[in-house]
């Protein structure tokens, strides 16, 4: 008899190897629930965003190259005008210029934190960084829409809306990303590397410059990458200080716009199925292959660059 | 003490749930034009507190949201700046009209221009871009600013057809609220734009055309000729709480307390109708 119950104790399964059936089938489940929801996404704005072209015979070559937008009117052949060049130039141009201004100071603010001052860097910077991060982009659209934007006016003339404005609202918002990943970088250099270049009789500064920041560049690249894809990305405080006007930037304080911004603005007052909603979703899929782009990217990046 | 906390959230849960099913009773749903959110809202409001148990939700999203949620069955009311006809996309045939009331927009100037009047034909050279600077049209030596709402946005579409008369507007700043556009023409030296009524404040100045002052009166006889009926479309004759509230909006109380109180003119109190093609014809009989 006892031996049948340990038999069957043994052969059943236990509780424990149930559970674990159970997890497993919740996990698949939510991640398939993830995967459905993401491919569903991609396909909707994909076929909306086509649409442009198939149905609305909307030119691709247009839509790249030319600059007048205003897709519920028709040109004299009878294509939409769905000329996205100013916009598409606008958000490159923010993004560009956002990172290429954050970046030194991201760095610089890395460097202090990891190999200057850790101590201070985590008591001080650390809580800044995380607090900069944390503010709605709501509330830097509005700083930029009343200081910003008024001290472009007096100072470098033009309206003051504009890709300086976007810059330097895009510059505040990216940097706290942008620094923390550059941190990461920066602390994952090996211990060892330092230490060896110090017993080389490199001063800390060589030390820093020219081995740990050159080991951390692959992290670096990808911190910054990451810092374009939120700044391309960004629509609403680009939106209150840009000007949204669908015109090519004659300079960098005339108004502008961004693919995110013609979007925003343009989605409450068309009609869907009409050409100027498709039109917008042609914006989106646009922005949808950036990101996808910039993720392509990163992986590439962390790939190639991993240390040893 | 786990199972505790587990059935507590459970208990919140529920709670949540009844409190959304609590809304017994009829509700209807009006959604479209930010312009005439707040009459509705405030109409809708009033109408629940005196009929308990019924219930309006209001949302905003624009004219063309409005439409084509009422066209597609979502929604109870569609509110719309705009005839249905006036937007692409949208089959009138199947929505019902009623025009709730009648708003006015005015032409804003930043308060550093010392211009009170302009005509019509300048107006329309400003916003063409034939005009550049203020000289040009007997102002000081500044430049204009043009600022835009969103292309489609009522507010724009009844400026664009009773000011430019198919002369397109040239390429500008656009904005996509009203507030937003009046903020930033109180704040740009030189900046010129449009707004409804109810939007005008001290922070910017309304410009008279052809001597023409844009007030209520001058509206109600045509005599200033940029405004717009603000439209709650319904999906075929509407009925039950539809209907009633429909009526309510068109009621005296609703017409001559909140619709004025909120800068929107009665529409009873106009003593022209406009059709869709512009024509103008007499009232009679209010």
């Amino acid at each position: 008899m006892a031996e049948d119950k340990i038999r069957a104790s043994l052969l059943k399964e236990s509780k424990a190897s149930k559970r674990e059936k159970h997890g497993k089938i919740l996990s698949f489940a939510a991640i398939g629930l993830i995967v459905i929801v993401v491919v569903a996404i991609f396909i909707f704005v994909a076929t909306r965003g086509i649409a442009t072209f198939t149905v609305d015979k909307g030119s691709l070559w247009d839509f790249f190259t030319k600059s007048q937008w205003n897709p519920g009117a028709t040109d004299k052949s009878g294509h939409p005008l769905i000329g996205a060049l100013p916009m598409i130039v606008g958000s490159f141009a923010v993004t560009l210029l956002s990172a290429v201004v954050a970046t030194p100071f991201a760095i610089a603010a890395a460097i202090y934190m990891v190999e200057i001052s850790p101590r201070r860097g985590y008591k001080i910077l650390q809580p800044v960084i995380e607090l900069l991060v944390g503010i709605p982009s709501v509330v830097y659209g509005f700083v930029g829409l009343s200081l910003v934007v008024p001290f472009i006016r007096n100072h470098f003339g033009g309206t003051g809306f504009g890709i300086l404005a976007g810059t330097m609202v895009l510059f505040v918002m990216i940097l706290p990303t942008v620094t923390s990943m550059s941190v990461d970088a920066l602390r994952s250099v090996p211990r060892y590397y330092r230490e060896a270049s110090l017993a080389l009789g490199a001063t800390r500064w060589q030390t820093t410059y020219k081995v740990v920041l050159r080991a951390a560049v692959p992290g670096i690249m990808t911190a910054v990458i990451f810092g374009m894809s939120r700044a391309f990305g960004e629509a609403l405080a680009v939106q209150m200080v840009i000007g949204n006007a669908a015109l090519l930037p004659q300079n960098l304080v005339s108004p502008a716009s961004t693919l995110t911004s013609i979007l925003t603005m343009g989605m409450g007052n068309s009609v869907m199925g009409s050409v100027s909603n498709n039109a917008l979703w042609s914006l989106a899929l646009l922005l949808l292959l950036m990101s996808l782009l910039f993720n392509i990217l990163i992986h590439r990046i962390s790939k190639k660059g991993a240390l040893h | 003490m786990r199972q505790h906390k587990l059935w507590l959230l459970a208990a919140v849960f529920g709670l949540f749930i009844l409190a959304g099913c609590k809304q017994q009773g009829a509700a209807i749903t009006a959604v479209g034009s930010s312009a005439l959110q707040p009459l509705v809202e405030a109409a809708g409001e009033r109408y629940s507190s005196e009929h308990s148990g019924e219930f309006i939700n209001v949302q905003g999203g624009g004219s063309g949201t409005g439409l084509s949620q009422i066209q597609s069955g979502a929604v109870d009311i569609g509110n719309s700046d705009l005839y249905a006809q006036e937007k692409s996309g949208i089959n009138a045939k199947k929505l019902v009209d009623h025009q709730v009331a009648v708003v006015g927009v005015v032409p804003i100037v930043n308060k550093d221009i010392p211009l009170d009047n302009l005509t019509m034909a300048q107006l329309r050279g400003i916003f063409s871009g034939q005009y550049t600077n203020w000289s040009q049209v007997g102002g000081p030596d500044v430049p204009v600013v043009l600022v835009n709402r969103a292309t489609g946005s009522g507010t724009r579409v009844t400026f664009e057809r009773w000011v430019m008369n198919k002369v397109p507007t040239k390429a500008a700043q656009e904005q996509d609220s009203t507030g937003m556009v009046r903020q930033i023409v109180s704040s740009t030296p030189g900046a010129i734009s449009y707004v409804a009524f109810p939007y005008v404040n001290k922070t910017v100045k309304t410009l008279k055309l052809d001597g023409i002052a844009a007030t209520d009166r001058n509206v109600q006889t045509n005599k200033w000729v940029i405004w717009s009926y603000e439209h709650m479309y319904t999906k075929g004759t509407p009925t039950g709480l539809t209907k009633r509230f429909i009526d309510y909006v068109l009621s005296n109380t609703v017409q001559q307390k909140i619709v004025k109180k909120l800068g929107y003119i009665a529409v009873n109190e106009m003593q022209v109708a406009r059709d869709l093609a512009g024509h103008v014809t007499k009232r009679v009989g209010q």
